[in-house]
């Protein structure tokens, strides 16, 4: 296979890397997260929920461990959302021309943004998990070192088909768009309802049959189921709520993510194929 | 015929009502500086856009490096270089960097790559520049790194879009001689500029574009022979008296009326015609002012096709056509 994306990849990484103060924002901002609402919110829950009784039986985790995974979920969808940016600055500042003029097809592009974007998912995930259970996410509770090692991957399967349907979305967006400022505007009306409709932070449980029909087909729903079964457990409860996953619901979660993946690049394509960069 | 590198015929592109370029021909011969010279608004960077495959053939036909432009793209974008009008430069990105992200781009293997950086980062003068971020560049090494990234996939044919614009009269001499050391090696060149003596003094031939349209095609010398050997500049007491008196002259061939005096077009060397023009002149009662005589330039050139000035109207002439185009 033609390596091309592995140069815009290359490109696109040395960028990450420079950008001190990007790199260390995205590293950071993440951490900040959890450091500052897990923290505070956990201690609200556990107050709220401490005359809930627990199911017997059932291994019962804490508010932090509950949103940590929630967490990750939300850092790979402003991370993937916001990775086609390049793009549109790219465009604007003239150098996507020297792209486009090249014998490099075209989705090629696409690809290779993708695949940085995925990274810096991978490596955002990375410290959330290690500074969560630093600060107390019981994740991977009673595991053996081969389960830790199957649920990591696990994990990371989970948030890179994710963060590849958002990276296409945004490289989609920012292809056909003049403006950074028209971008910024579409991606916070995209992350609102992504974000709030979905069991990130709260469970679904209690929402109006309409709403929970809409986090039912949000991808954020099912990564974080996702990564909630490899994290934590099939069977656990949290603030009062038992939550269990079969391996047929896990797949479930897998394929809505894959199709809106394939989805999503689809709708790149096409509107690379259409793009004039002049 | 000679081998002809590009071939264009009949190119027309608009931009939803405006026309931009009105069916065009011309080639280009493998080997040659080819220049289109025309004033902002001409036409000139949208042919060039169309030639390189950065916008589609809409009607007419392009072949270039024996490639068709319409179904072959992927083909013309590896046999050419581009240097674009605008500096497209990633700031942060090392010299060294920008050259090894584009030959990787076009897929050249590794150890050709890396040596190809290296003869082309000394033929332009930046290997002490090698790892200084492009941000840090004056504006002349910028362009000689973007002339160098053009020629890392050693391409028949090099596009280059105004390459001297807003660079100071020493730097663009020296940009000249490397165009010219890179055409000896063996390069087609074909660039665009509105600057008379670039397209005189760089390219074998020219063509002057023009609202979109070609209107004279040749070598410099020869558009400026088509104007006569010399012209003579003149201010006299009864300039229409002396216009009709030198009209009668064979040797004169044209006259050209400016705001102040007129231009005589002559056929011979006017060393020796000139003091007869003056004598015949004073025998006639008229006083001459202001006698100047000249070798036609390219900006004589092009006000003598165009019938105005490129600098003093063609900046104006843009957003008129432009207008024009938006109240439709």
């Amino acid at each position: 296979m033609h390596p091309g994306f592995l140069t815009i990849y290359w490109r696109d990484m040395i960028r990450f890397v420079r950008f001190r103060t990007l790199l260390f924002s995205s590293l950071v901002q993440p951490a900040l997260w959890m450091a500052f609402f897990g923290i505070a919110m956990s201690a609200n829950f556990t107050r709220l929920t401490s005359d809930v009784p627990p199911v017997p039986g059932i291994p019962n985790v804490g508010y932090l461990t509950f949103m940590a995974a929630g967490v990750i979920a939300m850092t790979t969808l402003f991370t993937s959302l916001f990775g086609g940016m390049t793009l549109l600055f790219d465009k604007n500042w003239g150098l996507l021309r020297e792209v486009m003029a090249s014998p490099l097809p075209r989705d090629h592009i696409i690809f290779g943004i993708a695949l940085s974007g995925m990274t810096k998912s991978y490596i955002q995930a990375t410290i959330i998990m290690v500074f969560g259970i630093f600060i107390g996410a019981e994740f991977f509770q009673g595991f053996g070192p081969l389960e830790i090692v199957f649920s990591i991957l696990g994990i990371l399967l989970f948030v890179g088909i994710f963060s590849l349907g958002f990276l296409f979305l945004s490289a989609a967006i920012a292809i056909s768009l003049d403006s950074p400022e028209g971008m910024q505007g579409i991606m916070t009306l995209l992350t609102m309802p992504i974000f709030f409709a979905s069991n990130a932070l709260y469970p679904v449980n209690a929402f109006p049959p309409a709403l929970q029909a809409v986090s039912m087909g949000n991808p954020l729903t099912h990564l974080v189921n996702g990564i909630r079964y490899f994290a934590i457990g099939d069977d656990f409860q949290a603030i009062g709520i038992v939550y269990s996953t079969t391996v047929t619901e896990l797949l479930v979660s897998l394929s809505v993510l894959l199709v809106f993946a394939i989805a999503m690049f689809a709708l790149a394509w096409w509107r690379f194929q259409k793009a004039v960069v002049t | 015929m000679v081998d002809s590198i590009i071939e264009v015929s009949g190119l027309v592109h608009s931009y939803g009502d405006f026309e931009a370029v009105k069916g065009i021909s011309f080639s280009v011969e493998a080997g040659e500086i080819f220049s289109f010279l025309g004033p902002n608004g001409a036409g000139k960077s949208t042919a060039i856009n169309v030639l390189t495959t950065l916008l589609p053939v809409q009607q007419g036909s392009a072949r270039v490096a024996g490639f068709d432009v319409a179904s072959e793209p992927a083909k013309v974008r590896s046999s050419i270089g581009i240097v674009f009008q605008e500096v497209t430069l990633d700031r942060d990105m090392t010299c060294w960097e920008i050259l090894e992200f584009h030959g990787s781009l076009y897929r050249m293997p590794k150890k050709e790559r890396r040596a190809r950086i290296d003869e082309l980062l000394e033929l332009v003068e930046l290997e002490g520049k090698r790892d200084t971020l492009t941000k840090h560049l004056s504006g002349g090494m910028k362009r000689r790194l973007e002339i160098a990234r053009g020629l890392m996939t050693r391409p028949k044919v090099l596009f280059l879009d105004e390459p001297t614009i807003g660079l100071d009269p020493q730097t663009r001499r020296r940009m000249w001689d490397y165009i010219k050391s890179v055409n000896e090696e063996g390069t087609t060149i074909f660039l665009t500029t509105h600057y008379m003596d670039e397209a005189d003094q760089l390219s074998n031939r020219v063509s002057i574009i023009d609202h979109g349209q070609i209107i004279a095609t040749g070598p410099a010398w020869e558009l400026k022979n088509m104007l006569g050997a010399d012209l003579i500049f003149l201010e006299t007491s009864n300039d229409a008296a002396a216009r009709d008196l030198l009209r009668k002259m064979h040797e004169v061939t044209g006259i050209q009326e400016k705001k102040a005096g007129f231009i005589v077009r002559i056929s011979q060397d006017g060393t020796h015609l000139l003091p007869g023009v003056m004598d015949e002149l004073r025998n006639s009662g008229i006083q001459i002012r202001t006698v100047n005589l000249k070798k036609p330039s390219m900006d004589d050139v092009f006000v003598h096709f165009t019938g105005r000035d490129l600098r003093d109207e063609g900046q104006e002439h843009a957003p008129a056509a432009l207008s024009r185009a938006l109240r439709r």
